[in-house]
């Protein structure tokens, strides 16, 4: 579900800030460089898997940061695209049951061993990769630079791992994603001691 | 900091109770612009139309409870609170003066689905993407804004040293009703 979709989903994170303090234009090469250095390549190699890279927001299929913009407003926003291959089980299943067949009938044996079987699924599954394109899904994402905020527009826990490593991996700036807990340790409006004090709490039973 | 993947895990109880607190906030009709010190805007919350319940069983185990549908049976949810459940999603309905916003709030995450927002009026192709999405994150951020504010109110709350004479002591009231 995109940003501009009817109805979204968000989880959200706080930027842990650099020491050293970027001054305004410095902060959109910096970001320009990560997303272009790290923008999707699609899946070269027909045995790979996955992909994952940025893709400007206007353009998810063109990975051009020079010719899109990533910059709207106050806000830097572009996606997430994560190229999969999946193979649905019940097409393996049925291209290595032809195979052991096939196998059987020219081996002329009744039975094949474990380890034959294995090696025939896992030969059946090299060659499936080799030709099923992949499925993108594309995750927008929209970072408030100044006040070190993003909301990232899934709630999907393998597509938030994704985006925390290949964050840190662009930008060199670690994701904390805002929860019960982090929420109080990062939020201006405590103190030391009242951290502390809600650091300490354990549950409580609203019924008597 | 604490490892993140243990204070999730640890502290989620905290956004469970939050939820449940919000709750009594909403069914008690206490004025939440005066709850947040909010001079400026009319905020007002409905619940919407699910709240799912949990129960600690003690043993590992959990019961939970779905009330689902508009118009939910909200007595079920009232039932469980009594039974020592605590709230740990709800669909809420939140206006900020004549702006309507509908969205499902997870309490261990914090995290908002099916966030539905003032209509941003039509955007023509190519032409106000940018505005549009400006509007967008204005009114997404808003919603966030509104659930932080209430979320450090509670805190500050549970963390006071008469949160069991006084607040707790409502809500338990509450609850028994």
């Amino acid at each position: 579900m995109g940003i501009l979709s009817s109805s979204v989903s968000i989880s959200r994170y706080t930027v842990e800030k650099k020491k050293t303090e970027d001054q305004p234009d410095s902060v959109q090469e910096i970001v320009r460089n990560g997303l272009k250095k790290n923008a999707i390549t699609g899946i070269e190699d027909d045995y790979e898997k996955i992909s994952i890279g940025w893709i400007p927001y206007e353009s998810p299929y063109d990975p051009d940061f020079e010719k899109f913009s990533f910059v709207f407003g106050e806000y830097f926003i572009f996606s997430l695209r994560i190229d999969k291959k999946k193979i649905p089980a019940k097409i393996i299943q049925k291209h290595t049951a032809v195979e052991i067949t096939k196998r059987l009938k020219e081996s002329d044996r009744e039975f094949l061993s474990k380890n034959e079987k294995t090696d025939i699924k896992d030969q059946v599954i090299e060659h499936l990769m080799g030709r099923i394109p992949s499925t993108p899904d594309i995750y927008e994402i929209i970072w408030d630079y100044e006040q070190a905020l993003l909301f990232f527009f899934t709630t999907q826990k393998a597509a938030n791992e994704e985006l925390e490593t290949i964050f840190f991996k662009s930008f060199k700036q670690k994701l904390i994603r805002l929860f019960p807990f982090t929420l109080v340790e990062t939020s201006p409006s405590f103190t030391d001691s009242e951290r502390d004090l809600a650091a300490n709490l354990s549950t409580i039973k609203f019924s008597r | 900091m604490l490892d993140i993947s243990i204070s999730y895990d640890k502290y989620k109880f905290l956004g469970n109770e939050f939820l449940t607190w919000l709750w009594y906030v909403i069914e008690t009709h206490i004025n939440i612009s005066e709850l947040i010190d909010n001079k400026t805007e009319t905020i007002v919350f409905e619940t919407g139309n699910s709240i799912v319940l949990e129960n600690s069983l003690g043993d590992d185990s959990t019961e939970k409870i779905s009330i689902k549908g508009d118009d939910a049976g909200l007595e079920e949810g009232a039932t469980a609170l009594k039974k020592g459940a605590v709230v740990t999603d709800i669909n809420l309905v939140m206006k900020i003066d004549e702006n309507k916003f509908q969205f499902t709030i997870k309490g261990e995450s914090m995290n908002i689905t099916g966030l539905k927002t003032p209509s941003a009026g039509k955007i023509d192709k190519n032409d106000n993407i940018e505005g549009a999405l400006l509007e967008k994150a204005y009114l997404c951020s808003s919603v966030f804004q509104i659930i932080d504010q209430l979320f450090i109110v509670f805190i500050k709350k549970r963390i006071s040293q008469d949160w069991k004479n006084s607040e707790l002591v409502k809500i338990r009231n509450w609850v028994k009703l």
